[in-house]
């Protein structure tokens, strides 16, 4: 039982990722409209980026800013050792930034296509579109 | 100058993108040439890059040129890792790219004369992007060059002013997107179990945790978004409507390159990072795979038969393509990896071939539908010279280079003793030349029946222009010359490839 | 359509959850991924680079590369956000409607030719126009500057503290896009034109690209800001650290003219007439 407990406790925040992953792969296969599935894609892009934060983490670990005297920058100044285990692992913040950058460009992107579609067929709905698409 | 080259080969590129963008507010009459200037450039640095690697011992130094971004050493620092490989790859997707900036330059001043910088920016960012992708050695990197070319293509195909091109975008913009984020969750996962993001590190990790579960799951998560990237079978219905509601300009960059690029990352992941004992011996997933390949090939045959216009035909033919490259490299044999790889190079140039040809029909005729062939050869007799070139290439027929990746291909096939694949190829093979000598009936005797187009004015030339046209034949004719030197190019280029992961 | 999406769904679901059971622990500090290459950057971080914030330092100089791409992406989702949209010049067949300022009469023109600017008395106002909070248009004009100053103090100071050219540029962006909401969006497009938007962003990217080839001149790898200490007479740690406030300057001016021309073509629909 309390293997089964610490198992859960050691990976549940990656469940979570999984479930919101889930729901946006869900919007964006099983939704009609163009908008819900651009959001769909978004909280797709959202688990992922738990995901990563998830590696980071470090128990009993600061934010990864360099704990440094007044003087403030020149490397000198720091004489004493620093520890890998006090501070986060920086390198999936970093990527992570990368990628919500990719997600607010491909949002910019997915929106003025939206609203091109709708222009061109007046309407943002799957199925209204594909019928109109079909008279023509 | 010369350690620089693959610095250049990405750098100069992206600056010309920048340039020609400033340029579109200025002087809209710049934007051409800088980006000619670019591509040329990136052109030069991957010629370059080739023959260094060519001359390079791979007993040495395993005949890899490392090129440290930031001056940092790998596994903290991003490097490029240009072997015999991805050289091959830049060569061609410069050669296609700066080929067909040129061929197409009079249709792109026609038909996006305000937005002309905008154009060449996303174009040049998006021949960036795929020339990053192939050179660099780094996994999360390869993912920010993944969205720089989605993002562009999206925008690209889009404005083709056809009816349904932005929804087609749209499609394609969640499936990429889809695609994309499988391959960084993929990362994510290398990541978690071997602290790094370095392609080769990872690689020499690797072998200590084939049992793990987390390994598995990154392979297969890897493959997915790849394969959507691609349009492999089952995951391809965005492909065919964005690369047929592209513009004409877009198409032709786009189609030859971008699934060509996508199957060089799976060879990578396969080959370099996953190693072929992972791929072939400890995942018991290779029959499958071919077996979905086979599917690909035999479906994207008959939806290629039942196609309502030319262009959507090439597409579903492209979807065959990828059946064809991905099931070859699967085969987990020298052949059929050889056929694969070969089968880049020669693919990516019979598409640019035959999509350059449908371009230069639509410059003229304003449509690309079947009725719109008749009476073709006449009217454009280079352009369809260069147009069955492609199309002898892509059904397969001897001197032309897609005979001999084929040959690879099926000799691969028979090796492993997979005859449904080899049944595959063949029976696609004879679709094509279905699907292409209708075509060239059409064409060719199309005229005859002129009553269609109400009157008895004979057809006359009218020729695309020769800038258009000359690019057209130089590819033709490539398709040719790689097809007589495709002995030289599997020794000294493909055979170092495969010896160096030790296959077999 | 729904019934296949919930079977993909809970399958992928289903193996992706049966893939955990091999994870490391979450927040192990022995884990793979915290002791393989990220104890270097904590480590050797302050002393190679300068730079006390080691996201900071990783993002723009260890893997400086990733990070000039990044502002590619946003830069790309600008260009493309225009290419698709905007509708170059103003339709003849507009209908424009001015409000006299003194009296609130409102006059219709159509064939709108030259009224814009031309009229002092007279302001142009949007087709659904309701008349402006002015707590909320003063709020905001004072709000701005201070927002303003924040975000270069942010993008200065993301060497030592939470921040740097992304956040500082996206804050920068917030500000113009804030006066475009509390205004319309004609106001912030007299204070930033289009023009300007365009420029700005390549701008951007070319201060960042350009520092990486202005390396790569002086002998170096691209995008090696210790080449730049030839130019700056510093040291190279301290050329390095120069280096990353540089490239973020240029982040910072390239995703906030990405931002605000992103915002301004798909709020209005690419004309630039009326935003939201």
């Amino acid at each position: 039982m309390s293997e089964i407990i610490s198992s859960v406790v050691a990976h549940y925040n990656y469940w979570i990722y999984i479930a919101l992953m889930m729901i946006g792969l869900y919007a964006v296969i099983g939704k009609k409209n163009l908008i819900k599935k651009i959001i769909g894609v978004n909280i797709f892009q959202t688990a992922i980026i738990l995901f990563y934060v998830s590696i980071g983490a470090k128990k009993g670990a600061t934010i990864p800013i360099i704990h440094h005297g007044p003087g403030g920058g020149h490397h000198e100044t720091t004489a004493s050792v620093i520890e890998a285990s006090q501070y986060m692992n920086p390198l999936p913040h970093v990527l992570m930034l990368t990628a919500i950058v990719v997600a607010v460009a491909t949002l910019g992107v997915a929106l003025a296509l939206a609203i091109k579609v709708y222009n061109q067929y007046g309407t943002l709905e799957e199925d209204e579109i594909l019928s109109r698409i079909r008279v023509r | 100058m010369s350690s620089q080259y693959p610095g250049l080969l990405i750098i100069v590129p992206l600056l010309s993108a920048l340039l020609i963008s400033v340029a579109g507010w200025v002087n809209k009459r710049l934007c051409f040439p800088i980006a000619v200037v670019g591509l040329s450039v990136a052109l030069y640095a991957s010629i370059g890059l080739l023959l260094r690697v060519l001359a390079a011992d791979p007993a040495l130094d395993g005949g890899v040129v490392l090129y440290r971004l930031g001056g940092w050493d790998p596994p903290w620092g991003i490097a490029y890792y240009v072997d015999r490989l991805n050289a091959l790859v830049l060569v061609v997707v410069s050669v296609s790219a700066l080929l067909n900036l040129i061929a197409t330059k009079n249709d792109v001043r026609e038909s996006f004369s305000t937005k002309i910088g905008a154009f060449y920016t996303l174009y040049i960012l998006l021949v960036t992007g795929l020339l990053g992708i192939t050179v660099t050695g780094d996994a999360f990197n390869l993912y920010v060059l993944l969205e720089i070319t989605a993002l562009t293509g999206y925008g690209l195909i889009a404005m083709g002013g056809e009816y349904r091109a932005p929804l087609a975008s749209l499609n394609y913009v969640y499936m990429g997107t889809i695609g994309a984020c499988f391959y960084l969750l993929g990362v994510g996962y290398l990541y978690m179990i071997t602290g790094s993001l370095n392609m080769a590190d990872i690689a020499s990790i690797l072998p200590g945790l084939y049992d793990s579960k987390v390994v598995l799951a990154a392979f297969v998560i890897c493959m997915v978004g790849v394969w959507l990237k691609m349009g492999f079978f089952p995951l391809h219905a965005w492909l065919p409507n964005a690369y047929t509601y592209a513009p004409s300009a877009v198409s032709s960059l786009i189609a030859p390159l971008m699934t060509k690029v996508m199957i060089y990352v799976m060879i990578r992941l396969m080959l370099t990072v996953f190693t072929p004992e992972f791929t072939f011996s400890v995942l018991a997933l290779q029959t499958s795979v071919v077996w979905l390949a086979v599917i690909a090939i035999v479906m994207g045959s008959i939806l290629a038969l039942g196609a309502p216009d030319v262009k959507k035909m090439l597409t579903y033919i492209i979807v065959a393509e990828v059946g064809y490259m991905v099931g070859g490299a699967w085969l987990g044999n020298r052949a059929g990896m050889t056929g694969s790889i070969l089968h880049i190079a020669n693919d990516a140039l019979m598409t640019l071939c035959v999509f350059l040809a449908v371009g230069n029909v639509v410059y003229r005729v304003k449509g690309y539908g079947f009725d719109d062939l008749r009476g073709i050869f006449v009217k454009m007799p280079f352009t369809m010279i260069g147009f069955v070139a492609g199309a002898f290439s892509i059904i397969g027929v001897p001197p032309t280079c897609g005979f001999f990746s084929k040959w690879y291909l099926i000799s691969g096939g028979i090796e492993a003793g997979h005859y449904g694949f080899v049944a595959a190829l063949v029976f696609s093979s004879l679709i094509n030349a279905v699907l292409f000598f209708k075509l060239i009936e059409v064409g060719y005797y199309g005229s005859e029946d002129a009553h269609h187009h109400h009157g008895t004015t004979p057809v006359s030339m009218a020729e695309a222009p020769v800038s258009m046209v000359v690019p057209l034949l130089i590819v033709a004719g490539g398709l040719i010359a790689v097809g007589l030197y495709t002995g030289d190019i599997v020794a000294r280029i493909i055979d170092p490839v495969i010896a160096q992961t030790i296959m077999d | 359509m729904k019934f296949l999406g919930i079977i993909v769904v809970v399958i992928t679901g289903a193996l992706l959850v049966y893939t955990t059971g091999d994870f490391p622990s979450w927040s192990d500090p022995a884990s793979p991924a915290s002791t393989h290459v990220s104890p270097h950057y904590i480590e050797k971080g302050m002393h190679e680079t300068a730079a006390p914030n080691i996201v900071t330092a990783v993002l723009a100089d260890y893997r400086g590369f990733d990070t000039l791409f990044e502002t590619t992406v946003v830069f790309c989702a600008g260009v493309v956000c225009f290419f698709l949209l905007r509708i170059p010049g103003r339709s003849p067949f507009t209908e424009c409607q001015y409000r006299h300022k003194a009296t609130g009469i409102t006059v219709r023109v159509k064939h709108d030719r030259k009224m814009s600017g031309s009229f002092g008395e007279f302001e142009r106002i949007d087709t659904l126009w309701t008349p402006h909070d002015l707590i909320i248009q003063t709020a905001c004009r004072i709000l701005i500057p201070f927002i303003q100053l924040f975000a270069l103090y942010v993008i200065a100071h993301g060497h030592h503290s939470p921040g740097g050219g992304f956040q500082g540029g996206v804050i920068l962006g917030a500000s113009i896009i804030l006066l475009a909401i509390s205004h319309d969006l004609r106001t912030a497009l007299d204070r930033l034109g289009e023009k300007a938007h365009a420029i700005l962003c390549s701008v951007g990217v070319l201060v960042y690209a350009g520092t990486g080839a202005v390396c790569m001149v002086l002998g170096f790898n691209f995008l090696d800001y210790g080449a730049l200490a030839r130019i700056l007479h510093v040291d190279p740690v301290m050329a390095r650290s120069h280096g990353i406030l540089v490239v973020e300057v240029g982040v910072g001016l390239a995703v906030m003219a990405a931002l605000i021309w992103i915002y301004s073509n798909v709020s209005s629909r690419g004309n630039y007439d009326e935003g939201l």
